[in-house]
């Protein structure tokens, strides 16, 4: 018996409701983030994460009630992401039921954050999230990672892929790890929403270079995706929303797939 | 209704744990042991924070445990809080409460730190805290320490990650998880279930 890898679905939230498609069966459009929460806990979900997109003022009222909810409605662990810009941010959400909190584009353009975090609350409560993107156009001082597409190199992008950062991706992982980072979701950003399988390569330069657990995520649509990740590409944890969404691969059956593969999980 | 008191550190995140022991039954508030302590049943040490801050907020609240504990009254700790069980830590200064001889060393080899994630429980020696778990059963740990009784009669499940460690031990009304067992699912909640009803007894 090992450490299991861990299957995590994610959910965006947006006032308080989760809007991405969803599709389980009653459950109407904009679902409830306490019900969600249960409905996949009890599915054998090992973990949640919640990302808050609400733009507003308002946010923080509105982010203490919904993460108090999903803390009452369940018993596995589960972190909250979006908008968390200082500890006050992040002690709201934490107090509030947060097992753990994700911080992004705050972390980029102010590093410092991720040792402050890490020093109020302890590294295993900071998860740093980075969107990558690969570039094929080689320049000094990138690592250089060989690809079915050639050589490239993994730059971390800010503001949801919106903006190119010119910071090598490793390079910001290996400095977040320092700073006390606990954890790193790696999202690729060229194959989140492609359903076309996780970035494998990128997946595992980051896993290999850190020496906390990584999160992959972005792309994944087959059970078999789910394989992949957590074995050549040396993931700790997989995360997915739209597969679990629409209910084409519930949880027990990406979970009895990987069981069947060989792969050490929790059922 | 059987009445437990949370001690809060100060750090973090304590509503799932308390979420979780109203679900077993309990009247739980949370708090620095104060007033709330002399009607409590069972005192939680929750698992937030760092040994050497938590020891400090302890201060002279530890004798008061010790005495509790000699009463009859049931301590549960859960990660650090079974860490503040023993002498010492490696993760920093300050004395533990040492109810238990041993301390607290760092996990260690060519492992993710902290050990993060879902893991199994191997029970060695029968504990009322178990009843109704099995062998295997998966639990949720997150820590980069954990303890070594120097007796090894008080160890009652051992987990492995890279070597095999201490996952809980259990002294008469003591008893300490380095899990979480208000994040490990239905596994958890049996076992808090459990505990609900040791307390009782």
């Amino acid at each position: 018996m090992a450490l299991a890898k861990r299957v995590i679905p994610c959910l965006d939230v947006d006032h308080g409701k989760v809007v991405k498609g969803i599709n389980f069966l009653q459950l109407k459009h904009a679902g409830d983030p306490a019900e969600m929460a249960k409905r996949y806990s009890d599915d054998g979900a090992d973990e949640l994460v919640f990302l808050d997109i609400t733009a507003s003022h308002e946010k923080r009222d509105i982010m203490r009630q919904y993460v108090e909810c999903v803390a009452k409605a369940i018993n596995i662990p589960f972190t909250v992401g979006g908008g968390i810009r200082n500890v006050s941010d992040a002690r709201n959400v934490l107090c509030s039921g947060a097992d753990k909190v994700s911080v992004n584009t705050a972390a980029v353009e102010n590093p410092k954050l991720i040792t402050e975090l890490s020093d109020v609350f302890g590294r295993q409560c900071i998860v740093v999230a980075i969107d990558v993107k690969r570039n094929l156009t080689l320049a000094e001082g990138k690592v250089t990672v060989q690809t079915e597409q050639g050589p490239v190199w993994f730059e971390v992008t800010t503001y949801g892929g919106r903006k190119n950062t010119g910071i090598d991706a490793i390079a910001w992982a290996l400095q977040a790890e320092k700073l006390g980072a606990g954890e790193f979701l790696v999202t690729s950003m060229d194959k989140d929403g492609t359903e076309s399988g996780f970035d494998i390569e990128l997946t595992r330069a980051i896993s290999e270079c850190v020496h906390v657990p990584v999160i992959a995520s972005g792309g994944a649509g087959l059970p078999e995706h789910f394989v992949n990740v957590l074995t050549t590409g040396k993931a700790d944890a997989a995360l997915a929303a739209s597969v679990f969404h629409y209910n084409k691969y519930p949880m027990p059956i990406v979970k009895n797939y990987l069981c069947k593969a060989g792969v050490t999980i929790r059922q | 209704m059987v009445k437990a008191v949370i001690f809060d550190y100060g750090v973090g995140n304590l509503l799932g744990l308390k979420c979780a022991l109203e679900r077993v039954g309990f009247d739980v508030s949370v708090g620095i042991l104060g007033q709330d302590l002399v009607q409590a049943d069972a005192i939680v040490l929750p698992g937030v924070g760092s040994f050497t801050f938590a020891v400090q907020k302890l201060g002279c609240v530890k004798e008061v445990i010790r005495t509790k504990v000699v009463e009859g009254v049931s301590l549960l700790g859960i990660c650090l809080g079974l860490q503040l069980f023993f002498e010492e830590s490696a993760e920093g200064p300050g004395d533990g409460l040492a109810l238990f001889e041993g301390k607290v060393v760092r996990l260690h080899g060519d492992l993710k730190i902290p050990h993060m994630g879902w893991n199994t429980l191997n029970l060695v020696k029968p504990c009322a805290l178990f009843d109704g778990i099995n062998r295997g059963d998966y639990v949720y740990f997150v820590h980069s320490l954990y303890p070594v009784p120097l007796d090894g009669s008080v160890v009652c499940a051992e987990t492995t990650y890279g070597a095999t460690f201490t996952s809980a031990v259990v002294d008469k009304n003591v008893y300490g998880l380095q899990f979480h067992p208000e994040k490990s699912g239905d596994v958890g909640l049996q076992i808090l279930q459990n505990f609900a009803k040791v307390v009782k007894r």
